[in-house]
């Protein structure tokens, strides 16, 4: 068990080091930049002419349809990691098992192939 | 030393963990919320690793952080938020809220207190894979069983990711009419006798207007 927190060692130390630049970076302009703000120099620049909105606007719904493929995708490997890790001892009954749940999932793709999904318009 | 320092982690990870879940309902602006829920993620991951359940922690951060929460920063960006009309319609809302979080709490309630821990529960924790610190790693591990002693609830989560795709598929895939798209397979099958039109044209003549056009 000590052993296995000890392999996460390197990524604390990382994680730390991430932290510390991010915040150096983040709290150095408070300190060192010169700070002038002017109405027209804090608001929205849009090539030229006056911002015609408000920058949150709402997203486009085929955005959503994207990221839900994305997700099922993403889990369909996420079951194939401990397959492979498992494949050396695999039995022939485990093999075809996760042939057949890609199969299920191909069927889902050729379906969202064939709908247009994939594509924008 | 190091049973210690696992313990302090243990207590960063959790309060982190509760505070970042606190400030996800206390938060006005839902996509602060949301960032704060992916910190929530990344704790909870973290205690999956102490817990030695490796392969899950991992997972946490691939499924939840990579995915569930770029979807969830989608949605809120869905949404048009209008925050006066929010508050606008809160008071009348308030008494259903209610209703609906007392049923919830009390639920809750019922369930945990009627939790039981198994008594061999305290070794099971100490040792998550089958062998701690031998030659199976704790993702080896499930791999051994999932596809095997659990093959029908693997199966079942096919299904389940197919019933979704297919679901999110039907509900937002809205194609514009009178877009022309590339088809690649006109293209190829395109021969030049379906493609080019010889027109004689006697001189002095127009040939515009025996030209038709091919699509």
């Amino acid at each position: 068990m000590d052993e296995l927190l000890g392999n996460y060692l390197a990524v604390v130390i990382f994680i730390g080091v991430a932290l510390a630049i991010a915040m150096v970076l983040t709290i150095a302009p408070f300190l060192v930049a010169m700070r002038n703000p002017d109405p027209e120099k804090v608001s929205a620049y849009e090539c030229g002419f006056n911002a015609f909105d408000d920058a949150r606007m709402q997203f486009d719904v085929r955005f959503y349809l994207v990221s839900i493929l994305f997700i099922i995708f993403d889990l369909e490997v996420a079951f194939l990691f401990p397959w492979a890790a498992a494949f050396p001892k695999m039995s022939d009954y485990g093999f075809w098992a996760m042939i057949v749940f890609l199969g299920v999932l191909t069927i889902g793709f050729i379906y969202e192939w064939k709908k247009g999904a994939l594509e924008w318009d | 030393m190091t049973l210690a320092l696992s313990e302090l982690f243990f207590w960063l990870f959790s309060l982190i963990l509760i505070a970042s879940a606190v400030m996800v309902i206390w938060a006005k602006n839902p996509v602060h919320s949301v960032l704060f829920l992916i910190l929530a993620f990344f704790n909870a991951a973290g205690l999956f690793v102490l817990a030695g359940a490796e392969f899950l922690a991992m997972l946490l951060i691939i499924v939840y952080v990579g995915a569930v929460a770029v979807l969830f920063l989608f949605v809120v960006m869905m949404l048009d938020v209008d925050f006066a009309e929010l508050k606008a319609g809160f008071m009348k809302n308030a008494p259903l809220g209610l209703l609906v979080g007392v049923i919830l709490v009390a639920e809750l309630i019922g369930f945990v207190s009627s939790w039981v821990i198994t008594p061999g529960m305290v070794s099971r924790i100490a040792s998550p894979s089958p062998v701690t610190g031998g030659a199976v790693n704790n993702t080896q591990a499930l791999g051994a069983v999932l596809y095997t002693k659990y093959v029908y609830f693997f199966e079942a989560s096919g299904i389940i990711l197919l019933i979704a795709m297919i679901g999110a598929i039907v509900l937002t895939l809205r194609h514009k009419p009178g877009v022309r798209r590339q088809d690649i397979g006109a293209q190829v099958a395109r021969t030049p006798a379906t493609a080019v039109e010889m027109v004689k044209v006697k001189s002095g003549e127009s040939s515009v207007p025996a030209a038709k056009e091919k699509v």
